[in-house]
């Protein structure tokens, strides 16, 4: 399998190819300055918002999120943050298309519950289906089970994208052994979606063969969005060469590097 | 004048106003929303000629920060 790929191969989401394989969230930073910032050192291409009311009464000249992450530069990514029923989803969805202008690549979200953000992995398949036959294309938010990485891709998924831990955890890839069920018998990409907490989370993932990873807290809630973003971007980017090169197999006892001939003892 | 329920809160507007009548007096002119009326979504071409009746549900939404 290594083999076949090649190390300047792109990142091909829904037929369209992308150089970076870091995705990012636009939440939780201080500003539309530092989000603008941040997504730029990120070197991202698809950038995930969320879709809410307008505040009625608002300040008309209040800049917008689409005027700093501009939909001409960058894959716009709505979100279902927030929805706990598949039919919440759905329409939210339907609302991001016209919001869009009729562009239909989604994140598909379904929370089980506020505290832990699980997945909620019966409403999921649902409203996936749902957005399917309306001719979306799903990049799907889920648990870390193969079984359902795998009917969410046979359904007809763009990407699926398991999470390392919980939303904003920073936690880390907590189970990578399921990650690398899933990846085992992927035909779409596999993204880590969530529980990114630093970089080497970043680079593990990729390291075990995801396609992407997708984060957001990860950047926002550093010290530095800004500095952090750049870490995440090369860590991505690391992780991914290492990934293509194939790492050395893990021996229990030493080998030495030096040659043990020619010693002078 | 209509009492309609506009995001969850109720608003008074014209009897004969359009969605565009709305847009209009909401400043959101050129900015990039989307609007429900019922949980239907109202496309922008058709915002000039959808007129608003008594109890409508209307939900504008935009994009802002999120993963």
């Amino acid at each position: 399998m290594t083999q076949e790929i090649h190390a300047e191969s792109p990142l091909v989401i829904a037929g369209k190819s992308y150089q970076s394989r870091l995705l990012v969230g636009t939440g939780k930073y201080k500003d539309l300055d530092e989000t603008k910032l941040a997504i730029e050192a990120s070197g991202a291409e698809i950038v995930t918002v969320a879709v809410r009311r307008t505040n009625i009464g608002q300040n008309p000249d209040e800049p917008n999120l689409l005027d700093v992450i501009s939909p001409e530069k960058y894959t716009i990514l709505p979100n279902t943050a927030g929805c706990y029923t598949a039919k919440d989803a759905v329409r939210t969805c339907r609302l991001a298309r016209e919001l869009l202008d009729g562009h239909d690549l989604v994140k598909l979200e379904v929370l089980g519950d506020q505290k832990t953000l699980y997945p909620d992995v019966t409403e999921t398949l649902s409203a996936a289906e749902t957005l399917i036959k309306d001719g979306f294309k799903v990049m799907v938010y889920t648990t870390d089970d193969p079984l359902v990485a795998k009917r969410l891709e046979d359904m007809g998924c763009v990407a699926v994208m398991p999470l390392g831990a919980p939303i904003g955890s920073g936690l880390g890839i907590r189970n990578p052994y399921n990650i690398k069920m899933i990846l085992e018998n992927a035909k779409v990409p596999i993204l880590v979606d969530a529980g990114v907490g630093t970089a080497s989370d970043a680079t593990i993932a990729m390291e075990l063969g995801c396609e992407g990873v997708l984060m957001n807290t990860a950047i926002a809630a550093a010290r530095d969005p800004i500095l952090m973003a750049k870490a995440m971007r090369l860590a991505v980017e690391c992780g991914r060469d290492a990934y293509l090169a194939g790492r050395m197999p893990r021996k229990l006892y030493a080998s030495a590097s030096s040659p043990i001939e020619g010693l002078i003892v | 004048m209509i009492e309609i329920n506009l995001n969850g809160e109720a608003f008074e507007v014209a009897g004969d106003a359009s969605l565009s009548t709305l847009t209009q007096s909401l400043d959101l002119e050129g900015k990039r929303y989307a609007i429900e009326v019922n949980e239907d979504i109202i496309s922008r071409s058709e915002h000039g000629t959808y007129f608003l009746k008594a109890g409508d549900q209307v939900e504008v939404v935009q994009a802002i920060g999120g993963g």
